[in-house]
């Protein structure tokens, strides 16, 4: 006898049709994958093919100019950088604390902490452009004036991935089972204690991988920054918290928007730097999760 | 928290100018969007039907594809391609929009405008190109998180049809698919409301003009576009021109939120719960 989870003989004491329809459908789920896959190649395949001659040291040495073939990207990646820092010591910290709170100390039944549960659900699918016009209302102009500097950005974007790092942290937190902590107790820890010394270092390798995920994300975000009136021609590198700046993809984005073919050929060769520095932390991000991660 | 409350905020009281200066009524039902210009007309009909025709040809691409590509993962592929394609997804999923942006303009259009089986061929900006590569944008999202749900389908299900005789094919769209409603919808909602808010696709590959049409070889412009271009031509504060940026941002918050409470709705509808 045959056993139950080989349908495929089952099929054979079947009409034609249900054999054709049994290939066809294997057929379109299999087509479907390679497709998806084959257009995202083609995505990447095509700015490395058209940037590749424009990818050297001076496209990362220079900075912007009206000249396509000596425009570089340096005053955009510092001021990526920038972005990048800003978005570590705020979003970070803030977004680890606030899931350890509403996991480890939070009382779920009461309506404010289930409020703020489906509050942040909901932040996280907020376009980015709305956050955006927050930046613009509240850092930009309106209330604190800064103007489109360094600081209203890194702010802006750290608002933006704040709820997908309290989302992956509070995963993180809740995959670690309540044995540990509750063992913690039970030998006398404090709360605090126990989840410092038990809980997070359990939990380190999800908050990392959501945490290196957000920061990758703030750094391929360029709608935001756009409304904030980033799109400048900044030939400088930012010197402190209130310089203007320009950023990796709002330069592409302004290379894009222009129509000699030259600058379009600098945008590639600069698609390739932001694609490299973001697949590959989402890479590490991926493999520290299925590397680390403890099964309980 | 804070955030939220500063978002509604954020958009609100500019908004509440915005109305002040220009009816509702005109607002939703204009249909011609020159909030610019000296003669100004404040239609969002135009935004709105760009958005639409956008997400519509987004959600067409990735429907079908989102949902065999996951089937395919859960049902047919073996442990270890499910292995190595997972991971692939989940990092093309983190792929700049800007990026896919780039890719309509100087590779999906001049395509389409090759090989255009009708008569006018697509103009340099369109909503088609745009649309399609937005659809494979969201793809990995739509496809990674459908198949959690199917792959969270307990064996015994599949054991139980299999031993009833159920072939593949039926498994899969009979008892897999239907146990894993609730989250294959919440994932194509997600996506879904992820094309409604991209910006950077539509800004490049679909242009600036608003247009009140369903056609899509044709430029046209959707909400987020407008607020991202209004953005780039640094509007004085204050002026009518920084107010629509508030109203149609507020327009565009609202359909999203709105499409989450719905996607929430639903999975607490169809959930199943397994032991």
């Amino acid at each position: 006898m045959s056993t139950v989870t080989s349908p495929d003989l089952l099929t054979s004491h079947r009409g034609w049709w249900h054999r054709t329809r049994e290939g066809l459908f294997r057929g379109a789920v299999t087509g479907s994958v390679v497709l998806g896959l084959a257009v995202l190649v083609a995505l990447i395949a095509q700015s490395l093919v058209k940037g590749w001659p424009r990818l050297g040291l001076d496209l990362l040495t220079h900075f912007p100019s009206s000249f396509p073939d000596r425009a570089g990207v340096q005053s955009a990646i510092f001021g990526t950088l920038w972005l990048v820092v800003i978005v570590f010591v705020t979003a970070i910290p803030i977004g680890i604390g606030a899931a350890i709170y509403l996991e480890e100390y939070a009382d779920t039944s009461t309506w404010y902490n289930r409020l703020i549960d489906v509050v942040i659900q909901n932040l996280a699918a907020v376009p980015s452009i709305v956050y955006g016009i927050l930046g613009l209302a509240f850092l930009s102009r309106g209330f604190l004036h800064l103007g489109p500097v360094v600081l209203t950005g890194g702010l802006t974007l750290s608002f933006l991935v704040l709820p997908v790092v309290i989302i992956a942290s509070r995963e993180a937190i809740r995959a670690v089972p309540s044995s540990i902590l509750d063992g913690a107790l039970a030998l006398g820890a404090t709360q605090w204690q126990a989840v410092s010394r038990q809980v997070l270092p359990a939990a380190i390798p999800g908050i990392a991988t959501g945490a290196i995920l957000a920061v990758s994300r703030a750094i391929g975000e360029a709608a935001p920054l756009l409304l904030l009136g980033a799109l400048q021609f900044v030939t400088f590198n930012p010197t402190g918290l209130d310089s203007s700046f320009t950023a990796l993809p709002i330069q592409i984005f302004n290379w894009i928007s222009r129509p000699q073919e030259g600058f379009h050929i600098a945008a590639a060769a600069a698609i390739i730097v932001l694609l490299g520095i973001t697949l590959l932390m989402n890479g590490v991000a991926i493999w520290l999760r299925k590397h680390f991660q403890q099964q309980w | 928290m804070v955030v939220t409350t500063g978002i509604v905020v954020a958009l609100l009281v500019p908004s509440l100018e915005f109305f002040r200066a220009v009816s509702p009524v005109e607002f939703l039902t204009g249909t011609v969007w020159s909030p610019l210009f000296k003669n100004a007309h404040f239609g969002v009909l135009p935004l709105l039907s760009g958005t639409l025709v956008v997400t519509l040809i987004a959600a067409v691409v990735c429907l079908p594809l989102g949902l065999c590509a996951a089937i395919n993962l859960s049902e047919y592929a073996t442990q270890r391609t499910r292995d190595v394609i997972k991971p692939i997804l989940e990092v093309l999923a983190g792929i700049p929009t800007v990026v896919y942006g780039f890719f309509a303009l100087t590779f999906v259009t001049p395509l389409l405008q090759r090989n255009w089986p009708f008569d006018t061929p697509p103009q340099v900006f369109n909503a088609l190109s745009a649309g399609l590569v937005m659809g494979f944008m969201i793809l990995p999202t739509v496809a990674s998180i459908s198949e959690d749900a199917m792959y969270a389908v307990p064996q015994s299900l599949r054991a139980g049809a299999a031993a009833l005789g159920a072939t593949k094919y039926e498994i899969s769209t009979r008892v897999v698919v239907p146990a894993a409603l609730s989250g294959i919808i919440a994932a194509f909602v997600l996506g879904i409301s992820r094309a409604i808010g991209e910006t950077m696709i539509v800004l490049i590959a679909a242009g600036g003009t608003p247009n009140l049409t369903l056609n899509p070889a044709e430029s046209m412009q959707t909400m987020t576009a407008f607020i991202g271009a209004a953005g780039l031509g640094d509007q004085p504060t204050g002026s009518i021109g920084y107010k629509t940026i508030f109203a149609v941002g507020l327009t565009l918050f609202a359909i999203t939120l709105i499409m989450n409470i719905i996607s929430i709705r639903l999975v607490r509808r169809y959930r199943e719960v397994y032991d």
